[in-house]
């Protein structure tokens, strides 16, 4: 090979490596050559595993030849050829067969090779163990745990983790050796560089004790589901003369603390000082982790809280820009929610706006702006200003969003936000930073009404010259909305027009439609230059604007001739409906109809089966979601923390939560799901329409034997209980299991029948069905519930039981299950609900209750919506001050049976000695609902 | 200066090859001890071997790749995969298990008849002679029906691992072999 062709050959970016047949063949000849060339080897190794870490792959068989002519290279004792040989078996150990083969001679190096391989035969030998060897590796890694050598712990602890899956029992085995290797202090071996002349022997760290962080993992996982043994650890690792120095272990196990805090809130108190010790540690990221966590934890009282902001206080100050930023993070996730205990930071904040790093800047300004009061607002905009040009569009996103719930929050100051927001608009910038000023003002124009004209002339001036065509289409669909309310519509029919004369195609037939509605104001002269414009398109080039201006000109006229009121609103309907079609179901049904056969064709498809939702509701949806969304951001760790546990378990329950963040879509997609399979259930077929589904109610705890949750179904006539029933036993399988479920008022509610489960396998899950006749009214009762069954062994070699085992009868009480009013209102959306309580004044019902469970007001105030099932307006379902003892909680939302509206007000007031009094106001249309609430609220 | 005169030599003498030997047999016959009783002079302790063992080591100016491949039924199956450039194999049979010697006699023939190892020569050492109960060479040469291996060179040799007796008799000879046949 000439130089020339040589250095083309290993360029990588000349783009000719060789391809994958060639590294192929070239492999398989090096290697089963005799004798091995180690570096020849080394170099097609590192090839090999190029392609593979580039998402290359090979067929099995392939694979599988390429890993034994691989295995034979272990006759060469070079360790590079030997590490490169390790990273190699791992990766094919996914896609090839028969990997058992080098488990000898993995082992042999585990216990006698060089320390600079180890690591990596360790981590290659848990990828090929199946459950039959595993046992025999036992030996080797308890050793490797506790082996001096810290990399070697460290490459034993995790690969550990991958054998959980394996075999949990045998990972068990070394759970001493683990407990060791946290309080063992381990140090690297002495290296021939450490010593250089150079860098003398102390410059490098003789050991990261990341390790530590390795082995506390593990022990978590294997101690998860036994709360008294995590806190044993808890407080064996956190007192004075703790083990543990690496900062990454410390972190870990103040998140172990969080979490356990979570699920047991008493535990918060004896467990601060432990966190608050954490807050003055020599270590950024500890003091940091304290902090979040004493703040992200509701039962703290709020001088824990305070110390723990103090301590961000002083971390807004440090040199280093990665502390900075992380505690001024932390800060803006706080002011979401309490932006009155931050306001002690003020003055740090505000010299942070001039920060060289300009995500620090910014994050420092959005954080004053939600801490901003009325006095200081103006200012701050005004220093915004002037750095939007210089950072991100993802951080002029954060400043836009800090701007936008702002102005819901100060409505008065409108237009200051309106005239930032008009001079971002005319920045440049990409798609999802317009889209965001844009979201913002149409939130602006839905719930700060004083600020629609302004909002929506900037919007016109804006779609002048706008680039992009999916902006232009919503703008002009919300013109065609919120023109004709306006004192001065012309202005906006100009604007419109102008788009017809001037854009693509799309956009035209979308102003032809928002013209349309203008016509419906009433006013003649508007009514006659709108046909004249919608005339002219009548010429359009396009089919879709001709088409769209022919049908609007045809309803406006006929809308015009007709008189009876009845028929003109129904006319009104095709212009301008009140109601829209709850896209999701749509989406749902459509496809469902599209994947049928031929005979389902016959059928058109019925658009009446797609549930509407009016205007109202859409809004409480929405502001619901944007409630929402701030508290998801402030949860999101602990969330994903959470997934992350039990994701092992229950396989990938908490990602699929995960990806649907979106919960109204959730919802009526559930809603929707319930009603398939019901309505799939032929004894269910003519039970008609599915009115509501509750959410899953919990009847046992989760690490039980047998998980019970239930869901409720109302029908007209009927209710439904859905038992899902999960057997988390190994060795037992249940025959015939029954829910008996019995009502208290039994004249009310009668039970017809019940589908038992035939068999429940051990490890599965299945559902039981019971049915009831229910009384037109509201009526709540309670329901006490026995779970029963006949349980079988089973044989766990074949998975199936015993033969002429006639198992037992047994039965298991679970807890009880209430009906509660929330089961038969849905929420609903109110802009303005002072209006309609004073409208609902003809019935009114109140009681006062003393509810000793609990002192926590917000945990009150979530039971209370989660209970009700109705929606907090005007922000009430935050307790603000966690220091108040008292709260006022508004309600509002609609029966599933007559679509009567109900509204609350819920006055709450706290008293150390005797828990929370509870004075609730229910007004509404219909009397039953109400008194329903009244009794069923505590 | 020695080593150098020696590879030099080797080298003229076209003994610097490499040369690749199998240790085949049924489980428990005794391979792994074999191997690193000829490596190490020792007595190693050892468990059923899953997947293989290599070992190199030099002998009379020869470089031996020593493959030990694990006995067990599931792994057997996979010897061919390291057949090729063979020069010879080593068959261990445990001479105390009277039971399973028609299984040892079933996979040596099947081995044998691979085109891969048509040209190498085959030992057999009739291993645990410091049992009771063992056969002798003699007869477990009938019961393998060594006599009937034609175009092949063959030995039969009576040894015992533990004591490392027998070993090098086996392996000198198959040197020879080697050097006449292949080298």
């Amino acid at each position: 090979m000439s130089t020339l062709s040589y250095k083309k050959f290993e360029d990588i970016d000349s783009g000719s490596l060789p391809d994958k047949m060639t590294v192929f063949q070239d492999c398989l000849h090096a290697f089963n050559t005799s004798p091995v060339q180690a570096k020849r080897c080394r170099l097609l190794l590192s090839r090999l595993l190029r392609l593979l870490y580039l998402g290359d792959s090979f067929a099995s068989q392939e694979a599988t030849t390429l890993f034994f002519s691989i295995s034979k290279l272990f006759q060469h004792k070079d360790s590079s050829l030997r590490q490169m040989v390790y990273l190699a078996i791992k990766e094919l150990s996914v896609i090839s067969e028969d990997v058992l083969m080098v488990t000898s001679s993995i082992m042999k190096d585990i216990q006698n090779g060089e320390a600079i391989y180890k690591p990596n035969a360790i981590r290659s030998l848990t990828r090929i163990v199946d459950a039959s060897t595993v046992h025999a590796t036992e030996r080797l890694m308890k050793n490797c745990v506790v082996d001096r050598n810290p990399s070697i712990t460290s490459a034993t602890l995790v690969s550990s983790y991958h054998l959980l899956a394996v075999a949990k029992d045998v990972v068990k085995r070394w759970t001493n050796e683990t407990q060791e290797a946290i309080s063992a202090t381990k140090t690297f071996p002495p290296q021939q560089f450490l010593t250089h002349e150079n860098y003398g022997v102390n410059k490098l760290p003789s050991s990261t004790y990341v390790y530590q962080y390795h082995a506390l993992g593990l022990l978590y996982h294997l101690r998860n589901h036994d709360k008294m043994a995590l806190m044993k650890l808890i407080n064996q690792l956190s007192n004075s003369n703790s083990p543990l120095r690496s900062p990454l272990a410390i972190v870990q196990l103040i998140r172990y603390i969080g979490q356990i805090i979570k699920d047991v809130p008493s535990y918060a108190q004896p467990l601060f000082p432990v966190l608050n010790n954490w807050l003055r540690n020599k270590s950024d990221m500890v003091e940091l982790e304290a902090a979040k966590t004493i703040l992200g934890i509701s039962s703290f009282s709020s001088e824990q809280h305070l110390a723990a902001i103090n301590c961000l206080q002083i971390l807004l100050s440090v040199p280093r820009t990665v502390t900075r930023f992380a505690a001024v993070r932390i800060l803006n996730k706080i002011a979401m929610k309490t932006p009155e205990k931050i306001v002690i930071c003020n003055v740090e904040l505000e010299n942070l706006i001039n920060d060289s790093n300009r995500s620090v800047s910014t994050y420092a300004i959005t954080t004053l702006l939600k801490t901003g009061n009325s006095d200081n607002v103006d200012r701050l905009i005004k220093t915004i200003l002037k750095f939007m040009n210089d950072i991100s569009d993802e951080f002029k996103i954060v400043v836009i969003d800090a701007i936008r719930t702002l102005s819901l929050k100060f409505p008065e100051k409108y237009k200051t936000m309106l005239n930032f927001l008009n001079d971002c608009l005319r920045d440049d910038g990409g798609f999802v930073f317009k889209n965001a000023i844009v979201e913002a003002l149409f939130d602006m124009i839905k719930f700060v009404p004083q600020s629609r004209d302004l909002a929506l002339e900037n919007l016109c001036e804006f779609i002048e010259d706008c680039e992009f065509t999916e902006l232009a289409v919503r703008i002009l669909h919300l013109l065609g909305n919120e023109g004709p309310k306006t004192t001065n519509p012309t202005l906006y029919i100009r604007h419109i027009y102008n788009r017809v004369v001037l854009e693509n195609s799309i956009v035209r037939s979308s102003a032809v439609i928002a013209l349309s509605k203008f016509a419906l104001i009433g006013d003649e002269s508007i009514s006659k230059s709108i046909k004249i414009l919608l005339s002219r398109c009548l010429n359009d080039v396009d089919d879709e604007v001709r088409d769209r201006a022919a049908l609007s000109l045809k309803l406006i006229t006929s809308f015009e001739e007709l008189s009876s009121p009845d028929e003109k609103e129904k006319l009104k309907d095709f212009i301008s409906p009140n109601t829209k079609y709850s896209l999701p179901v749509l989406e749902q049904k459509l496809s469902l109809y599209m994947q049928g056969d031929k005979e389902s064709f016959i059928q058109s498809f019925d658009i009446k089966s797609v549930p509407t939702i009016s205007d109202d509701e859409a809004k409480a949806y929405e502001f619901r979601e944007k409630t929402r969304l701030l508290e998801e951001e402030a949860n999101a760790d602990v969330e994903q923390n959470k997934n992350r546990n039990t994701n092992g378990e229950n396989n990938g329950y908490g990602a699929e939560d995960r990806e649907e963040s979106n919960q109204y879509i959730k919802n009526t997609v559930l809603q929707q799901q319930y009603s398939q399979e019901l309505s799939a259930i032929p004894e269910f077929k003519n039970y008609g329409n599915l009115l509501h589904s509750s959410s899953v109610v919990e009847l046992t705890e989760r690490e039980i034997e047998f998980v019970v949750e239930v869901i409720k179904h109302v029908f007209e006539d009927h209710l439904v209980l859905q038992f899902n029933i999960e057997n988390t036993l190994e060795e037992s399988e249940l025959n015939e299991v029954t829910v008996v479920s019995s009502p208290e008022a039994d004249e009310l509610y009668e039970e017809e029948f019940i589908m038992p489960i035939e068999k429940l396998k051990p490890q599965s899950k299945g559902t039981v069905y019971v049915s009831f006749t229910r009384p037109s009214g509201i009526e709540l009762t309670s329901f006490t519930n026995t779970l029963s069954f006949i349980s079988k062994e089973v044989d766990t070699t074949t998975g199936e039981s015993f033969e002429g085992d006639e198992g037992f009868q047994d039965e298991y009480q679970i807890e009880e299950l209430s009906l509660t009013p929330g089961d038969f209102i849905i929420p609903s959306f109110t802009g303005n609900f002072t209006h309609q309580w004073d409208e609902l004044s003809k019935i009114e019902q109140s009681g006062v209750y003393n509810l000793s469970d609990s002192n926590d007001l917000q945990e009150i105030v979530q039971r209370l919506i989660r209970v009700l099932s109705m929606m907090p307006v005007d922000g009430s379902d935050i307790v603000t001050d966690s220091n108040s003892t008292t709260h006022v909680l508004k309600l509002f939302g609609k029966s599933i049976l007559n679509s009567a509206k109900v509204a609350c007000i819920i006055r709450l007031a706290a008293n150390s000695s005797r828990g929370i009094m509870m004075k609730t106001q229910v007004r509404g249309e219909d009397e039953q609902l109400c008194e329903a609430i009244i009794n069923g609220v505590a | 200066m020695g080593n150098v005169f020696s590879s030099i030599f080797g080298r003229l003498w076209g003994l610097q090859k490499e040369i690749r030997i199998l240790i085949l047999g049924l489980d428990g016959a005794g391979k792994t001890t074999i191997l690193y009783k000829l490596q190490m002079g020792e007595v190693v302790k050892t468990k059923p071997t899953i997947g293989f063992n290599v070992e190199t080591m030099q002998y009379k100016n020869i470089s031996i790749n020593m493959w030990d491949l694990g006995g067990q039924t599931s792994i057997r199956p996979y010897w061919r995969c390291y057949y090729a450039n063979t020069a010879a194999v080593i068959f261990v049979v445990d001479s105390t298990d009277k039971e399973r010697i028609d299984v040892a006699k079933k996979e040596l023939h099947l081995m044998l008849k691979e085109e891969e190892l048509s040209d190498s020569a085959l030992l057999v050492f009739a291993n645990k002679q410091d049992q009771p109960a063992a056969m002798s060479a003699a007869e477990v040469s009938k019961a393998l029906n060594l006599v009937e291996l034609k175009d092949r060179s063959w030995s039969i040799v009576a040894s015992s691992a533990l004591k490392g007796e027998g070993l090098s008799e086996g392996l000198d000879w198959l040197i020879d072999v080697i050097k006449e046949e292949q080298m």
